[in-house]
């Protein structure tokens, strides 16, 4: 950007002989230090942060989770029994990993939210936006492998019932879907074989979720943040230097959230799991009601709203896949919901949405809640496919204010720090 | 203060359905589950400072081993555990005794020229149950499988009956209250749930009416009498009853299942007063840093 120069100044002789060699640290200086952030982020803005820590966090933990874990059938729930009773803390980097994973999920969701209701996904942010629902499509199919390796029965009969949604493919193509269940099974049930698969790609994919958090900050830098005004930083008075402006903030944000997740690792380990995964798997008994985390509840509401299981499949998949469109079909002038009247509405009719979706994926698939599951979906899909076009078509937005700078100081105060620059 | 108002008015709203909700749900929560004789007891580990009662875990400890050992393992904890600080804390001596007194064997395991062997048990062992394995134990209980113990607190729960307009707010009293103790509960409600059915209901040849169990249809026998309570020492903090009897063998089938709770809260406590200080010197530091800006 052009209003970002860069007041790195190696000091020492081996930071000047490493300037000129491979410049790391002016490249964190220059993005980390002098950055420039919008001076009116509010705390929704700390979420991406808490997100970066969280993923580290969960690396961390899962590697010495690895060191001591048994991925095979015999094994597996055995060896967690032992972590939580027999390794040194086991029982607390247990918890710190199951309960982080939900605390993951939960600060993806805001910062989701946030980018959907201040229009973080329009021009010039829609690749920084794909990249961003692609980092969530890895977190799930991470965060869906993981939940298999304590080998509890809602782990076996979780997988069994999802890795068995793409056998429906054989009424597309005959045998097409058979043979991508059994080639995920490696075998022609869920087994020991499947655990051993699983456990592998849940120890990959958490590095390609870091890759592609690279891309996500790469493009987040080149084009900079959004604001709750929807409004880009366009002269030196709409920014601060990301420290230790930002920085601060964020540590209040983050240690805020790192409350909320100490709560519940320390005081309610299994409020967010099932109590049928503290039964060994048996692919003899099926549990009564086969629920996913709750992270998952909206989208297994989705599937379950659909009668055809084809249909199920494709609109469950369809209902994560449609974010990479947002950027086009909103049609609104301005970016922030704050400055639209109608939208805003919408906006909080589909964060309901969401909400009653997750509480129908809970209960079972009969009676009112199969038609309120339906009502949901529908309007899950209408949001995107009806409301976002039209609604930003028809509607008009609020005024929104000059720059940045006069949305925090008012006109007079914009004019005054235009002055003052031009002086400068 | 344009910004406040609208915020006011959402809190009002939130307030206002918070109440209305709360007053609706309550009573048809009570009746839900009185219906299902399954009630939220009064756990001494309950919420989120409490903590396992010593005497407590010994005396569940004593059902244990007279009742519930007769068909049941316990397989996940060892001998050793029961001396560990944060269980039953009996003394290492009297666990050693116990050990190698256990009526039950350790098996499986080969002598010098390669013989399967039988063993008595030693502190380093699992508190084994009286079957070999699943085959036999059914062979013996007429097709049913009395489940190993060790993890049965956790694996069982109770299930929300809630309304879906309070059901979350049920949910966020739990998060607040930090209720955990579900699966306690249960376990409670099975021991005691033990009647004559009721009219009109048919249980099968060897079964047994529970009202707590999903189905009423048990294939376990009562295991505790209201008229014949465990014997307890004069010095063991309470009187034996078969309430008392139940809930002290539930106890320690809790800790049994999760036996770091009581450093696992008392980190909890240590842990959140280190964030929550953090947390205000950051806010104090943020504000500082945020006063030389017009914001």
């Amino acid at each position: 950007m052009a209003l970002h120069e860069s007041s790195y100044e190696p000091k020492s002789g081996i930071a000047k002989w490493m300037d000129e060699r491979l410049p790391v640290g002016r490249l964190m200086h220059t993005q980390f230090v002098d950055f420039p952030t919008p001076r009116n982020l509010n705390y929704l803005w700390t979420f991406g942060g808490i997100l970066t820590f969280f993923l580290m966090a969960q690396i961390v933990t899962g590697i010495v989770l690895a060191m001591h874990y048994q991925p095979s059938a015999d094994g597996a729930f055995d060896s967690i029994e032992r972590i939580r009773r027999d390794v040194n803390f086991g029982w607390l980097i247990r918890n710190l990993h199951a309960v982080g994973a939900s605390m993951f999920f939960l600060a993806a969701y805001v910062h989701i939210f946030r980018g959907l209701y201040y229009g973080s996904y329009k021009a010039p942010r829609e690749v920084l936006w794909i990249i961003g629902v692609l980092i969530f499509i890895v977190m799930m199919a991470t965060a869906f492998m993981g939940y298999s390796l304590p080998w509890g029965q809602m782990s076996f009969w979780a997988v069994t019932v999802i890795t068995n949604l793409f056998s429906s493919l054989d009424s597309i193509f005959k045998g097409l879907g058979t043979t991508i269940v059994e080639w995920l099974w490696g075998g022609y049930a869920v087994t020991g074989a499947t655990l051993n698969r699983f456990y592998s790609l849940h120890y990959l994919l958490p590095f390609v979720i870091a890759g592609l958090v690279g891309l996500h900050l790469w493009a987040l830098h080149i084009v900079g943040q959004n604001s709750p005004t929807g409004l880009d930083v366009k002269t030196k008075s709409d920014a601060v230097p990301m420290h230790p402006y930002a920085t601060s903030k964020d540590a209040v944000g983050m240690f805020l959230f790192l409350i909320l997740f100490a709560w519940f690792a320390f005081f309610l380990p299994d409020y967010l799991g099932h109590a049928d995964n503290y039964i060994p798997a048996n692919p003899l008994v099926t549990p009564p009601h086969i629920v996913p985390e709750w992270y998952f509840l909206p989208y297994y509401a989705i599937l379950r709203a659909i009668p055809s299981k084809l249909f199920g499949v494709i609109a469950m998949f369809s209902s994560i896949g449609i974010l990479m469109f947002v950027p086009w079909l909103d049609t609104a002038r301005v970016r922030s919901t704050k400055y639209r009247p109608v939208y805003k509405w919408f906006f909080w009719l589909f964060v309901l949405t969401c909400l009653a979706l997750g509480y129908l994926g809970s209960k079972p698939p009969e009676g009112a809640y199969v038609l309120w599951a339906r009502i949901f979906t529908f309007y899950y899909f209408a949001h995107f496919l009806i409301v976002m076009p039209l609604v930003g078509w028809l509607e008009t937005p609020k005024k929104v204010p000059g720059s940045i700078t006069e949305a925090v100081l008012g006109p007079a105060g914009a004019q005054g720090a235009a002055a003052a620059t031009k002086k400068a | 203060m344009q910004t406040a108002k609208p915020a006011c008015r959402v809190a009002a709203m939130v307030l206002a359905c918070l109440s209305i909700s709360l007053a609706v749900s309550a009573p048809g929560r009570a009746a839900e589950t009185s219906e299902h004789a399954t009630e939220r007891q009064p756990w001494t580990f309950a919420g989120f400072t409490g903590q396992y009662d010593r005497p407590q875990l010994q005396r569940g400890f004593q059902v244990f081993q007279q009742v519930c050992t007769a068909c049941h393992g316990l397989k996940r904890v060892r001998f050793r555990n029961l001396a560990e600080p944060g269980g039953p804390e009996f003394p290492v001596e009297a666990v050693k005794a116990l050990a190698v007194s256990w009526p039950y064997q350790v098996s499986g395991e080969l002598d010098d020229e390669g013989n399967p062997i039988d063993r008595l048990p030693g502190l380093a062992d699992p508190i084994i149950g009286p079957y070999k394995n699943d085959k036999q134990a059914r062979a013996a209980q007429n097709g049913a499988l009395p489940p190993d113990l060790s993890l049965v607190v956790k694996a069982r729960s109770l299930e929300s009956h809630a309304p879906w307009y309070s059901h979350w707010l049920w949910m966020l009293a739990d998060v607040a209250t930090g209720y955990q103790e579900g699966g306690a509960d249960y376990v409670y409600a099975l021991l005691t749930g033990y009647h004559e059915a009721p009219a009109g209901v048919e249980v099968s040849d060897g079964m047994y009416y529970n009202a707590a169990f999903p189905g009423h249809q048990l294939a376990m026998p009562p295991p505790l009498y209201a008229d014949s309570p465990i014997e307890y020492q004069p010095d063991a903090g309470a009187k034996s009853t078969m309430e008392q009897n139940a809930r002290d063998v539930t106890a320690f089938l809790a800790w049994a299942a999760d036996p770091s709770l009581d450093a696992r809260k008392r980190l909890g406590w240590q842990v959140l007063l280190y964030l929550v200080i953090t947390t205000l010197l950051l806010f104090l530091v943020k504000r500082r840093i945020w006063g030389r800006l017009k914001h």
